[in-house]
């Protein structure tokens, strides 16, 4: 029963639901020999899990939510066990803070972040493309050529990258954070891997009968057969640009990244430890909803990477 | 491929059908080349230049703000080696590996298996184990660092209970306990995405197998160690070496552990916890110091050690997988176990009832 015929008879959702039970059919997601329900114990170790994992956010907004006094009461326990309207104040002083600005630091973490991770998408899924689908003298070695650059460790490479940098003028400049991460050899590597599935050699065949050129085979079939494996490339490549920390802080200077906020906090609030936890709070919280909106995705990509490695 | 012209309809000249096979030749001799370049020109630029130049860097008196100084040789590499804060670093950085690692990996074994069942709302659980990766490494630093303070939710409480006399946070004083605290980060932080990756392996063990040792009488913690650990051994391997090349590569934790700010970040009053990475950012772009040259050759020398490591656990790798010959060695109840096979899997069979996920 495909579930093609599923869908125009029943319609997307059960066709989904149908693929879903295929799969699970296959791969065994409970493959124990009872398909018995665990019991609570299970769960309440999953929610200790759970506990923990938001504890260090929760943390920080409940000590955000808290007067200083309060804090220095509050010794060996947090100040308070549910948010107050003290947070939303210190939110608005860290929002009007002198020594960096939020929305700036913002702003410039989401422009780095999109732009590399756009371009690693794009020349990551063309390079896989063509190590995967395409002939040509040198395809082998030139691919371990790729993996090999993966060993490098990267800290080698700082100084003379700062020193490049400062060459190119780049220093305190968001190029300097944009340009050496537009593709990287882990996109090439995954999406090289992922399309060697995900892309039959008989449409590229009946493409190229048609007459098209390579580009346009590029673009309107491999392109298309790519979108669930680069999406996956694209959170992975934004988390990490989001997130990095030690090479901005090598080479920017005045112009701040959300990561390179935190460091900020401590002499910008001179130890209030309220406002400096919810400035830490606001800076981590973004990610988060990235996570609400495409945690499915993350998780899968997690696990499929676990398959390829 | 380039004969379909003579398939089209309307007759052309010759030397236009020519002219179109020239250039789809050109286009699939040479298309292939031209996709791969970007990332080679990436490479070229920020990869493999730097690489050579760092070289050029360890080799000269270079600073910051004076630039490129005289040939010094291998002076550099002498002096750095002399430094007894580059070895404490070294061992910083090893200790902290361990104590984030170890612990890491036994848990992230546990929560697997734990998810590994049928689970009510799967997808919510598998969720929330990644909440640590997407949190800001800073932000987490900064946090915990409060937490450990001297007025956070541990210190205090360790006080009533006797176990601290001295009146500021043993975490920022002491270096053991420091290690610990930094430790803790790394476990936060990478536990649930390994439980992750381990759940993946854990689905692909044959399903026979756990009903070949139920039968057998296995209970459920004999079949994590005689089943399901066997079963994910590659994936257990590449794990370990993941993580020894990501762990010591540490330095946002250690750096923003005491808030960083003025005075602050760079390891500790007595570098408890400063590490190699984070040494090496001292050298090179610390308050006072701007040793180019010498911080050019703590990469050198941190490249080599992660690549010997990366090497040994290859090579060690290698002698695990070769003495179990491709085939997975089944402990010996198994073996037995496994005649039982098809009898336990039409048993099984019979009692699988297909069930949807509720959420």
């Amino acid at each position: 029963m495909s579930t093609a015929y599923i869908e125009n008879t029943a319609g997307r959702g059960a066709a989904k639901y149908a693929r879903k039970r295929a799969a699970r059919g296959k791969s065994g997601a409970s493959h124990h020999p009872s398909n018995r329900r665990p019991g609570w114990v299970t769960y309440v170790i999953l929610a200790a899990v759970f506990v923990v994992s938001v504890f260090p956010l929760y943390a920080a907004a409940m000590y955000g939510s808290s007067s200083t006094t309060e804090i220095a009461r509050s010794v060996g326990t947090l100040p308070t066990w549910l948010p107050t309207l003290t947070l939303l104040e210190n939110f608005g002083q860290v929002f009007a803070a002198e020594q960096f600005s939020i929305w700036v630091a913002f702003g410039n973490s989401l422009l780095v972040a999109v732009s590399v991770s756009a371009s690693t998408v794009f020349f990551a899924t063309l390079a896989g493309f063509t190590f995967s689908k395409l002939r040509f003298r040198g395809r082998q070695v030139l691919y371990f050529a790729v993996i090999g650059t993966m060993v490098i460790p990267a800290q080698i490479g700082t100084i003379p990258m700062f020193v490049m940098m400062n060459e190119f003028g780049w220093i305190d400049s968001l190029l300097a954070l944009t340009v050496p991460g537009l593709i990287g050899a882990f996109g090439v590597f995954w999406m090289t891997q992922y399309l060697k599935e995900a892309l039959p050699f008989e449409l590229i065949e009946a493409a190229r009968v048609d007459g098209a050129s390579m580009f346009r085979i590029f673009w309107s079939i491999a392109l298309p057969a790519a979108r669930p494996g680069a999406a996956t490339l694209a959170l992975f490549t934004f988390i990490g640009s989001w997130n990095s920390f030690f090479w901005p802080s090598v080479v920017m200077r005045s112009q701040l990244t959300m990561p390179l906020v935190v460091p900020q906090l401590r002499g910008a609030f001179t130890s209030d430890t309220g406002l400096v936890m919810a400035g830490v709070f606001l800076v981590a919280v973004p990610l988060l909803l990235v996570l609400v909106v495409a945690g499915k995705q993350l998780v899968a990509g997690v696990m499929e990477g676990a398959v390829k490695g | 491929m380039a004969t379909d012209t003579l398939a089209t309809a309307a007759p052309r000249t010759a030397r236009r059908v020519g002219w179109g096979q020239r250039l789809s030749r050109w286009d699939i001799k040479v298309s292939p080349y031209l996709y791969i370049s970007p990332f080679f020109i990436v490479f070229a630029v920020f990869g493999a230049f730097p690489l050579v130049f760092n070289v050029v860097v360890a080799l000269h008196d270079w600073h910051r703000r004076s630039g490129m100084g005289d040939f010094v040789g291998l002076d550099n590499f002498a002096w750095v080696l002399r430094q007894p804060l580059f070895w404490r670093s070294l061992e910083n950085t090893f200790s902290i590996f361990l104590w984030g690692g170890i612990p890491q990996l036994v848990l992230a074994l546990v929560i697997a298996s734990i998810l590994d069942q049928n689970l009510r709302a799967r997808t919510f659980w598998r969720m929330s184990v990644l909440i640590p990766f997407v949190v800001m490494p800073v932000a987490t630093s900064m946090i915990f660092g409060q937490v450990y303070g001297q007025f956070g939710l541990l210190v205090p409480n360790l006080h009533d209970l006797g176990l601290f006399t001295e009146y500021s946070s043993p975490f920022f004083q002491d270096r053991q306990l420091s290690h610990i605290a930094i430790g803790s980060m790394v476990i936060f932080r990478w536990t649930g995405y390994n439980a992750l990756i381990f759940l993946a392996a854990m689905q692909a063990v044959p399903r026979d197998l756990y009903e070949a040792a139920t039968v057998d009488g296995a209970g459920r913690v004999r079949q994590f160690f005689s089943v399901t650990i066997p079963g994910i051994r590659p994936t257990l391997i590449f794990v370990i070496l993941t993580m020894t090349i990501g762990g010591l590569e540490i330095f946002d934790e250690a750096r923003m552990f005491d808030g960083g700010g003025t005075g602050g970040g760079t390891g500790g009053a007595d570098n408890q916890w400063t590490t190699v990475v984070l040494y090496l950012y001292n050298l090179g772009f610390g308050d006072w110091q701007d040793r180019l040259g010498q911080a050019a050759a703590v990469g050198w020398i941190f490249a080599v050690i992660i690549l010997a490591l990366s090497l040994l656990n290859i090579l060690f790798t290698r002698v695990i997988a070769s003495s179990d010959s491709g085939t997975k060695r089944l402990p010996r109840s198994l073996r037995k176990a496994s005649t039982l096979r098809s009898e336990a899997k039409q048993s099984a069979q019979a009692t699988d009832a297909v069930e949807g996920d509720h959420r």
